[in-house]
Parts: structure tokens; C-alpha cells; sequence
């Protein structure tokens, strides 16, 4: 067995046991840190698979920033996790039949003949000089522009829905509204009262206004 | 050298674990979440395995379009989970009945 072949059986072996951890942890911030634990191997597999750039954009954007945000709103909620877990086996059944069926169908034609995926060559290493990240921006920026810029467009719209979907306006915080400052008009804010001119009051007695205060 | 099939392999097992945490915690919303990220990790692992072996990069591509995407959805629907707990306090599926009727 070359080192290659071990290295991958223990991080495939970590996949799986984190992956099996991630859905079946009781508190759902154990899930997610799991679930971190589950990207930073799988980062490792594709390093293996020479897909060095895509590796540290998934440890990057997913562990850096993804799982941070859901271990934030894990956090943040309070959840009611006996209530949550009640029934928790009672699809155990077909879950296991449908997903079982499933890796048995996948396994059976990966493995088989019909594909003749076994006599596919292992490419060749490449030279020390060719760089992933070079080879990935050249087609980004060439080949796939087009859905580059709506890969943006994407994100800019994921910006803008997550953030008009949770503010909230608080009723006890004082703001300015320019739109209202600039519309105002003097009649809102100025009353003018016709009256006539007064004296002003005769001064009181010494006596009483010494007393007053 | 690793052949083809072990990675292949490994993102059905993925897949099929994800499929099992989706019946299981059908209850909550944000176990589901990441069942549907597990999801796309392995699918993405099977896109670079062939990019691999079939030295061509534009299946690397299509890796960083499904992150693209797939970070934009959990940020998304985490806010959306946000907004329905402040609604009715609970992240419980059951709960949300609410269109009912």
C-alpha cells in the first residue's frame, strides 16, 4: 500500500465517522463542529486529487465563514432539543432501505465492468512549475466569464435577501429619516399667531417678591 | 496510486450518510441544513475526482460554482430560520403549519 493509498483510507475513514457524527449528534452545535471537521478532511482528500486552490477556498469560505455563520445562529437560538429529538429513530427503516438502495445501485455500476472505470490511468504528476490556481483564474476569466459575473450576481442577491430579511426596525431607537428632513416645510414646524402687542406685567411689591423664591 | 473508484466510492457513502440524516432529523431545520451541505461536498468531491483523472480543469469550475451557490443558499436560508424562530419561537418543522387552511 503507498503512502498515498494510506493516507487517503484515513482521511475517507474521518469523512465518514464525521459525516455519521454530523447527523446523528444530539446538540446541534457538536453537528456543526463536526460538520467543520468534515470540510477540513475533505479539503485534505481534494489536496490529494491536486486541486490545491479549491481546497483552500472550501477550508477559506466554508469552515472560515459558512460554519461560522451556523454556529452563530445555532448559538443564538434557543432550542427546545428534547422536544426536537422526540421520534428521532422512527424513520430509521426506510432511511436505511432508500440509502442503502441507493449506495448499492451507485456501487454496483461504479465497480463493475460495465464502466471500466478501474483501467483509467492515473495522470501523470504534474510539473513543478504549473500552478492550480493559474490554470482555474485562466479558464474563469476566459472560457466562463459569462457565468463568473452571475456567480456575482448570485452572491450580491444572497447579500441583499439575508440582510432585508433579518433587520428589523427597533421601536426605541431614534433615527433620522433624510427623506422627511428634506420635505419638511415651514408651515410644519412655524405657527404664526396674529395678537396684540402686550405690556409687560407691573412689577410686583418688593416685599412679596423677596418672599416668593 | 488511488484509482478513480475509492473516490467515487466515498462521495456515494457521503451521499448515502446525508440521505440518512435528512429521514432522521426531519424535525430540524438546521441538522437539515447541513445534511444538504454533506450533500454538495460529496457531489463535489466525485466533480474534481473526474476533473483529476480526466485532466480537464472545467470540472474544477463547476466545484466553485456549486460553492458560489451553495454559500449564498445556507446564508439565506439560515436568515430565513432566523426570521422563523423570531416569528413563533420554535425551529420544530412541526411547527410550521402556518399556510394550513
Amino acid at each position: 500500500m503507498s503512502f498515498q493509498l494510506a493516507v487517503f483510507y484515513a482521511f475517507a475513514l474521518i469523512l465518514v465517522f464525521a459525516a455519521l457524527r454530523v447527523i446523528t449528534a444530539r446538540n446541534p452545535v457538536h453537528a456543526s463542529l463536526f460538520l467543520v471537521l468534515a470540510f477540513v478532511t475533505a479539503a485534505g482528500l481534494w489536496m490529494l486529487l491536486e486541486a490545491e486552490f479549491l481546497a483552500i477556498t472550501l477550508v477559506l469560505v466554508y469552515v472560515g465563514a459558512v460554519m461560522v455563520l451556523f454556529l452563530f445562529v445555532v448559538m443564538m437560538l434557543d432550542i427546545n432539543i428534547d422536544r426536537i429529538r422526540e421520534g428521532y429513530w422512527e424513520y430509521l427503516v426506510p432511511a436505511l432501505v432508500v440509502a442503502g438502495t441507493m449506495l448499492a445501485e451507485m456501487t454496483l455500476l461504479l465497480v463493475g465492468r460495465s464502466l471500466r472505470l478501474e483501467g483509467m490511468p492515473a495522470p501523470a504528476a504534474k510539473a513543478e512549475t504549473y500552478s492550480n490556481t493559474k490554470e482555474l483564474g485562466r479558464l474563469i476569466y476566459t472560457q466562463y466569464v459569462y457565468a463568473f459575473e452571475i456567480a456575482s450576481v448570485i452572491l450580491l442577491v444572497a447579500i441583499v435577501a439575508a440582510i432585508a430579511l433579518t433587520m428589523r426596525r427597533r421601536k426605541d431607537s431614534k433615527y433620522q429619516d433624510p427623506a422627511r428632513q428634506v420635505v419638511v416645510r415651514r408651515a410644519d414646524r412655524v405657527r404664526i399667531v396674529a395678537m396684540k402687542s402686550e405690556k409687560p406685567a407691573a412689577p410686583a411689591a418688593p416685599a412679596s417678591e423677596q418672599a416668593a423664591p | 496510486m488511488i484509482p478513480l473508484t475509492h473516490y467515487l466510492v466515498l462521495g456515494a457513502i457521503l451521499f448515502a450518510i446525508s440521505v440518512v440524516g435528512i429521514f432522521l432529523n426531519k424535525k430540524n431545520v438546521i441538522i437539515l441544513l447541513m445534511a444538504i451541505e454533506l450533500m454538495l461536498l460529496a457531489v463535489n468531491t466525485n466533480f474534481i475526482a473526474f476533473s483529476h483523472y480526466l485532466q480537464d480543469t472545467s470540472g474544477q469550475i463547476f466545484v466553485f460554482f456549486i460553492l458560489t451557490v451553495a454559500a449564498a443558499e445556507s446564508a439565506i436560508g439560515l436568515a430565513i430560520l432566523v426570521v422563523l424562530f423570531r416569528t413563533i419561537r420554535s425551529i420544530n418543522v412541526e411547527d410550521i403549519g402556518r399556510l394550513k387552511n
